[in-house]
């Protein structure tokens, strides 16, 4: 398979694996194209889970992760592909429905936009929030004090 | 950015009527009510009865979990787990303590693995009981509840005499297990086994062919396989609907495959089929539970493991079927003693989603029974 999609894309993807786990480093604009065709032609039917890693004092700041998983194969693979602050994605939501939510939460957590999705707002945190808690510069205490005043009534804003 | 207690989208469409004339409804439901087992929020846009669509509100839970993660050691984090999936807490523990043992190279000796394949088993039983309890008291049938509490007790006592915790009970340890099985362990589980057995008998005996039950839960929120499939739906849910795959079968952990086990799948993806499902399921790992506590081989419990753990570094992704569906572990090590990411792929968060395409064109009172069917536990949705 990763013979095949080297022959199409050359370069651009860089399989690697690490204690038997099978993972691929691809450029940005090989995504969405990658995806789709992991799909339709190499039948990675379900998308198991998008996160993001951080990485602050790197250029390119984001790990982007897709986990896929094929049914008819029963094999799971990771896409991996690096983005720089600011940079948005194309969203994955057509070729897989699951990723809807799971965007959602990488744009709340991360701050990361995909292009083209239906509804991107945040998930989990309050809609007015300010500021992305699983990048690094996010300290573990830190709060969005005034959210927390105006709406908690809460005057010290912890 | 708007403000949450501001209107979502949906209030937007609703048409400039009176009241009275107005043939689209939104409604709000929760988060505080009693069916969406924690603090889920529902909008749900109705034409009288009929539902046309909804969306969730989630986060009410949030106390990031995962960033927690990042500022504990591998250790630290251990406790933490449990209070994701609160009534699968055992579950949690295995699916983190094997991430773990994987980027660490290490595996937890036999010995290990079959008392926790005993634990995680009976916790499934017990996950299933407290769904099958609340479930059915949320579509009316109140007797289910006090039967199923009574016998989840009995896993919970076998807990407590195990790690003295009920719920959260911290059972594993990364490499193996902290205690030894207590004296009369292998005594309690085999007691356990043939006394839940006809118990389980009694539970089909008051739903499986009770004519309410069927009226209320055949051909409600019925989700095809493929749909499931590209909504990333698993456990039970997916099975109910004719998709044969359980992690423990189809990449085997621990040591599952020593053991001999079915799985049950539906054929029409409904409410009722996702009954019978997990019904099967308690069946089944009353087997599983059978077959280890015949086989708990002599040994160590505890593997090698470095007293200060230093994974080097990598990524891995190790998930197990968790009583909910497919529970993973995403972890980055930089070579710390700190997990630099740990992400949680939780099974309720992402079935969830499910619940909009499920309810589409069912009434509002189908709505409950597809929230319980669903088995979400919102301390997982929200981490």
């Amino acid at each position: 398979m990763i013979a095949k999609l080297r022959s199409t894309y050359g370069s651009g993807i860089e399989p690697l694996t690490y204690l038997g786990q099978n993972y691929m480093v691809v450029d940005r604009s090989l995504i969405p194209d990658l995806l789709r065709i992991l799909r339709d032609e190499e039948q990675f039917d379900y998308c198991v889970d998008i996160t993001a890693v951080h990485y602050p004092k790197r250029e390119k700041q984001f790990d982007i992760v897709w986990i896929l998983y094929s049914f008819p194969r029963n094999e799971r693979i990771r896409v991996k592909t690096l983005i720089a602050d600011g940079e948005s994605l194309p969203t994955s939501v057509p070729i897989w429905a699951t990723a809807n939510w799971l965007e959602r939460e990488v744009f709340d957590m991360f701050g990361i936009k995909f292009d083209g999705h239906p509804d991107l707002k945040r998930i989990l945190l309050p809609d007015g929030w300010k500021g992305f808690p699983l990048r690094k510069d996010y300290g573990i205490l830190q709060q969005d004090s005034e959210w927390v005043q105006i709406n908690l009534g809460i005057e010290s804003g912890q | 950015m708007t403000d949450p207690n501001t209107l979502s989208p949906l209030d937007l469409d609703t048409p400039d009527k009176t009241f009275l004339d107005a043939n689209e409804l939104v409604i709000n439901m929760g988060p505080q009510h009693p069916a969406t087992h924690g603090v889920l929020r529902v909008i749900l846009r109705l034409d009288g009865e009929k539902v046309l669509g909804l969306e969730c509100v989630i986060g009410y839970l949030h106390r990031g979990v995962e960033k927690i993660a990042e500022n504990r050691t591998y250790t630290m984090f251990n406790p933490y787990v449990d209070r994701m999936d609160y009534v699968a807490a055992v579950s949690n523990g295995l699916g983190y303590c094997e991430a773990v043992e994987k980027l660490l190279n290490v595996e937890a000796p036999p010995r290990a693995q079959y008392i926790r394949v005993i634990l995680t088993e009976l916790n499934r039983m017990a996950s299933h009981q407290l769904w099958l309890g609340t479930h059915a008291l949320d579509i009316g049938a109140i007797t289910p509840l006090f039967y199923t509490f009574r016998d989840r007790e009995e896993i919970l006592k076998i807990f407590e005499k195990y790690c003295g915790a009920r719920l959260t009970t911290h059972a594993f340890r990364i490499g193996g297990l902290q205690y030894e099985a207590y004296e009369g362990f292998e005594k309690d589980v085999k007691n356990f086994v043939s006394f839940v057995k006809p118990k389980i008998d009694e539970y089909e005996e008051l739903l499986t062919t009770n004519r309410i039950w069927l009226e209320r839960t055949k051909g409600v929120g019925v989700i095809s396989g493929k749909d499931a499939i590209a909504l990333g739906v698993t456990g039970p849910v997916l099975r109910a609907s004719g998709v044969k795959w359980d992690i423990r079968k189809a990449l085997p952990y621990a040591n599952y495959k020593n053991f001999d086990f079915e799985i049950p799948t539906g054929a029409n993806g409904d409410t009722y089929d996702r009954y019978i499902v997990r019904m099967v399921e308690m069946r089944q790992s009353l087997r599983i539970i059978a077959q280890a506590v015949e086989g708990i081989p002599e040994g160590p419990i505890m593997a090698k493991v470095p007293k200060v753990m230093k994974p080097p570094v990598g990524e891995i992704y190790h998930s197990i079927e968790a009583p909910k569906g497919e529970l993973g572990y995403f972890i980055v090590s930089d070579g710390s003693t700190q997990p630099y990411r740990i992400r949680v792929r939780p099974p309720s968060f992402v079935n969830l989603q499910a619940l909009d395409v499920m309810c589409r064109g069912q009434l509002v009172a189908d709505v409950i029974a597809v929230i319980g069917t669903l088995d979400i536990v919102l301390g997982e949705v929200d981490r």
